[in-house]
């Protein structure tokens, strides 16, 4: 073989992530440190009114209550939240009507990051909110959808033009006392995007956010807020990114989502913050609470794709209150190098009737520690409850490690619940079954492992799977051990 | 005064008047420190997450074995296994009891820990096994540790086959208000040995016994050792059971748990690898009605090379009964080509019941095939259907459904007589009479 796998590792450990540039774009950003007058500076800063600046100081007054979680399995410093700024905006933030009145060193990196957003709006027809460092500079083809009766814009716009949905559903989900960093989200968040499909209305294209992290020394803290109506449906797609820095970033949001009787909301997220360097320096830290409300006949489905990030902690999970709602879990999480993730869902059962799937797929490779972690909860009075429950994970290398925490609490004897997990390697069997067919043995494991990640490539929306596809490859290739 | 500090504060009384080795008071004594400084676990320790021990220790025992209480052997029979010759090492109200006993020295030592632990010809025995291998910072283990005195002792020497099973019985008699029960075993399987024992807890009274037991466990290369737990006590009596194993290599060690009655049990069965090619095997059926509660945690430690390790635990839940698991799979950096499996399937059967499980992988070697599979469900209606057809009672039906659920636990029992008895135990359970024999 003229390309041995010992040449691939090495080509995989000097690769660079390629969105580790950063883009010289100057920036209106707050001095170190938390503290009351912060979050009431934030709020200012924000032209907020009064009842939102109380339901940040009411969120900061638990959270200074609250101690940092360290259940997890990851080992990781403890950020110093006394050293970061908690608000970063890039200077120049007029409001967008169009493309064009964008500052055009900003679209210059969004065209780097690969999303062009002039293309994409032609072309795919997604509708993106573009978050930088915590604030949101573009929304695309906000007329089209306000056409529908689609709201889709920054929560911040959102907070000032539609008080009372935002007051209604904020932290209805995830209130701020639910643990350290949902409430730090909620004291300091800066922005985020919104989103309000009306009754009945199929949301025509794909809604999509970009976060990127720019300035150093910041934290990112967005929050996302989706509320389905009655009948409605979405689709829903994030995405990440952050410049290579030698110190840990800090990104803490929240997404809430909310379906209404009979509307279904898909949620997918490509996460690709920066994971460190192959020494494991530097590197985003990723906590994240994400949790979605079942009601009647409504569905939530969560999609993800983790490949960055030096640390994650993230549980996307399903309220299934309502009588025969569903929810639904699709995963990969890939861990390369000295990156550690911990990650799962929570699916809670209380409604009668309601059904849930977790496929979550795990692979770790280099140095890498990567854990699932989930919940399974019927309650006494949900009847029928049904669950499904798959994990594999994949091994690469001798020095990485898969872990599996499942938690099953059933309280009610018509709940039927499965749970399977596997742990194994790439079989030489498997291997030796391609080569022989005339497979080269890097062909071979690029065609196993997108076999053992197909279930849930394949329910990410098109242009997102394409990108996955890469970013596994970027993550894996080369890594078998 | 609390139940903690009355443990503590005893535990002066206790050691005095009581002739050991300085050692062995010396692991007492740090013991007890870890004890006060940790006190009962709480459900805020992850690893009691769904059991909680307020319930017990929210009234005081009595912690003193008293003078020895004799019993009818007529009494008590019944609980022997008794049409099959056995070495035995019974206990009652924590005393033991010589005159239902059969204890040896020929060729296998079956007797009294106290003995072995007071008696200078065991000494280099017990400073290498005594409490090496217990978990020292667990607080119930450290509990018994600091009143570790009285017990079963049996050690196998290289190369012997132990000719009868050895039967471990701890009865209360009720003399008592409350007792709580602290023995601590130590077993050591020498290379090459063979052995089989079985344990049992019964109460012949209605009154409350806390039995908090600490077993450790040693089998050297080529062992065999057979372990069969039977958990069949009163809806008074509570059991902590501690178990710790390490396996040398190419051993091999099976624990079989029937939990079939007892107001909390709480099984703890620990197993270490210390060599390549060991096999472990462990099994357990609970079935459980009214308020019970039983919670299985078990952590199988792969440290080397070419292991395997097979768990299957299946409940049966009915009316308010709480099952708990909590598996734990740990495979080393270094323990390569390590087979592990772990399963567990649990059927809730009234709308009261509760199952919670939580079977935990943590795997560090990459070549390696690991599984786990755990189900929460019902009895299959169209295998109730097909057995109602053909005209079989519901109640019978039922009963063979669950009987055969759990039947793949029992195929592994090596003891006939065993085997028998638990089979008619089960089918007592489940309220039937199954009309066959194993």
């Amino acid at each position: 073989m003229a390309y041995t796998e010992e040449e691939l590792k090495k080509e995989l450990e000097t690769k660079e992530y390629e969105y580790g540039f950063y883009t010289d774009i100057e920036s209106d950003t707050f001095p170190v440190g938390l503290n009351k007058d912060i979050v009431r500076k934030i709020s200012e800063k924000k032209g907020e009114p009064e009842w939102m600046t109380q339901w940040r100081l009411d969120a900061y007054a638990s959270w200074l209550e609250m101690t940092e979680p360290d259940w997890a399995n990851v080992i990781y410093k403890k950020p110093d939240l006394q050293n970061i700024s908690f608000y970063s905006a890039p200077k120049k933030q007029a409001k967008y009507e169009s493309l064009d009145e964008v500052d055009p060193e900003l679209l210059e990196t969004f065209n780097k990051l690969g999303i062009s957003v002039d293309e994409q709006k032609k072309l795919s027809g997604v509708a993106v909110d573009i978050v930088m460092d915590s604030v949101s500079v573009a929304t695309t083809f906000k007329k089209t959808l306000a056409e529908k009766g689609i709201i889709f814009c920054s929560i911040s716009e959102a907070i000032k033009e539609h008080p009372e949905l935002v007051k209604k559903y904020i932290g209805s989900v995830i209130p701020p006392k639910d643990n350290y960093y949902a409430g730090l989200n909620s004291a300091v968040f800066t922005d985020g995007s919104f989103c309000y499909i009306p009754k009945g209305v199929r949301c025509p294209m794909e809604l999509s956010t970009y976060f990127r992290i720019n300035q150093a020394g910041t934290g990112q803290f967005e929050r996302t807020l989706v509320i389905a109506d009655e009948g409605s449906y979405v689709s829903y797609l994030e995405g990440c990114t952050a410049p290579s820095r030698d110190e840990n970033q800090l990104h803490a949001a929240v997404v809430e989502l909310i379906a209404l009787d009979e509307a279904e909301i898909k949620y997918s997220t490509v996460q690709n913050w920066y994971p460190g360097d192959k020494e494991g320096k530097g590197g985003v830290f990723n906590f994240v609470t994400k949790r979605g409300i079942c009601h009647n006949r409504s569905k939530i489905s969560w999609t993800q794709v983790e490949t960055g990030s030096a640390v994650t902690w993230k549980y996307p999970s399903c309220v299934l209150k309502g009588d025969y709602s569903i929810g639904e879990f699709y995963s990969i999480a890939v861990t390369n190098n000295f990156q550690q993730a911990d990650t799962g869902t929570k699916m809670v059962h209380l409604g009668n009737n309601t059904r849930s799937t977790i496929i979550s797929k795990g692979i770790s490779a280099g140095k890498s520690q990567n854990s699932y972690r989930g919940l399974v909860q019927v309650g006494a009075r949900a009847q029928n409850a049904r669950n499904f429950s798959q994990c594999d994970s994949l091994l690469m290398g001798n020095e990485c490690g898969a872990h599996t925490f499942p938690y099953i609490e059933a309280k009610s004897n018509s709940a039927q619940i499965e749970h399977e997990a596997t742990t194994s390697k790439i079989g030489e069997d498997q291997i030796f079954y391609c080569n022989q067919r005339g497979i080269d043995t890097e062909k071979a494991i690029a065609l196993i492992v997108n076999g053992f990640s197909k279930e849930v490539l394949n329910k990410l929306p098109m242009e997102f799977a394409v990108e996955a596809q890469k970013l596994l490859e970027i993550s894996l290739e080369g890594s078998v051990g | 005064m609390e139940f903690k500090e009355k443990l503590v504060s005893s535990h002066l009384a206790f050691e005095d008047g009581m002739e050991f080795p300085e050692t062995v008071q010396q692991v007492r004594a740090n013991a007890l420190k870890v004890f006060e400084a940790k006190g009962f676990p709480s459900k805020k320790d992850e690893a009691w997450k769904y059991t909680s021990l307020a319930s017990l220790i929210n009234q005081d025992y009595s912690i003193f074995p008293k003078d020895e209480t004799n019993v009818d052997l007529k009494e008590v029979k019944k609980y022997f296994l008794f049409d099959t010759d056995t070495y035995k090492v019974i206990f009652i109200d924590g005393v033991y009891s010589p005159f239902l006993s059969n204890t040896t020295h020929d060729g296998i030592d079956v007797c009294l820990l106290s003995a072995a632990l007071s008696k200078p010809k065991y000494k280099k025995l017990i400073d290498s096994y005594f409490n090496k291998i217990a978990n020292q910072e667990d607080s119930m283990t450290a509990l018994n540790t600091s009143y570790a005195r009285e017990g079963t002792y049996i050690y196998i020497p290289k190369s012997v086959v132990a000719e009868k099973p050895i039967e471990i019985i701890h009865f209360s008699t009720g003399k008592e208000k409350a007792v709580w029960l602290q023995p601590r075993n130590l077993i050591v399987v020498d290379q090459n040995a063979q052995v089989q024992i079985i344990e049992r807890h019964q109460s012949l009274k209605e009154h409350p016994v806390v039995t908090n037991c600490v077993t450790e466990i040693y089998v050297h290369q080529d062992a065999f050792m057979d372990y069969y737990k039977l958990q069949n006590d009163l809806e008074t009596a509570s059991l902590i059971d501690n178990t710790y194993i390490v396996q040398e290599k190419n051993s091999h060690a099976s624990v079989h748990t029937f939990s079939l009655g007892g107001k909390l049990i709480r099984n703890n069965l620990n197993y270490y690898h210390k060599g390549e090619h060991i096999l472990s095997t462990l099994k357990g059926v609970t079935i459980l009605k009214g308020k019970q509660h039983v919670d299985h945690a078990t952590l199988v430690h792969h440290a080397q090379p070419n292991c395997e390790s097979h768990q299957d635990y299946k409940g049966i839940f009915s009316e308010r009964s709480e099952g708990v698991f909590n598996g734990q799979i740990l495979v080393d950096k270094i323990a390569q080509k390590t087979n592990a499996f772990q399963q567990n399937n649990n059927i809730l059967l009234d709308d009261k019941a509760t199952c919670n499980t939580k079977p935990q992988l943590e795997i560090f070697a990459d070549d390696v095939k690991c599984s786990h599979g755990c189900t929460i469900g019902q009895l299959d209606e169209e295998a109730l259907f097909y057995l109602r057809s053909r005209g079989i009672p519901k109640k019978e039906a039922k009963a063979l459904l669950t009987y055969a659920f759990a039947n793949n636990v029992l195929e592994s029992v090596q003891l006939p007589s065993l085997k028998k008895r638990i089979n008619n135990q089960i089918a007592n359970k489940l309220g039937v009479s199954l009309g066959f024999e194993l």
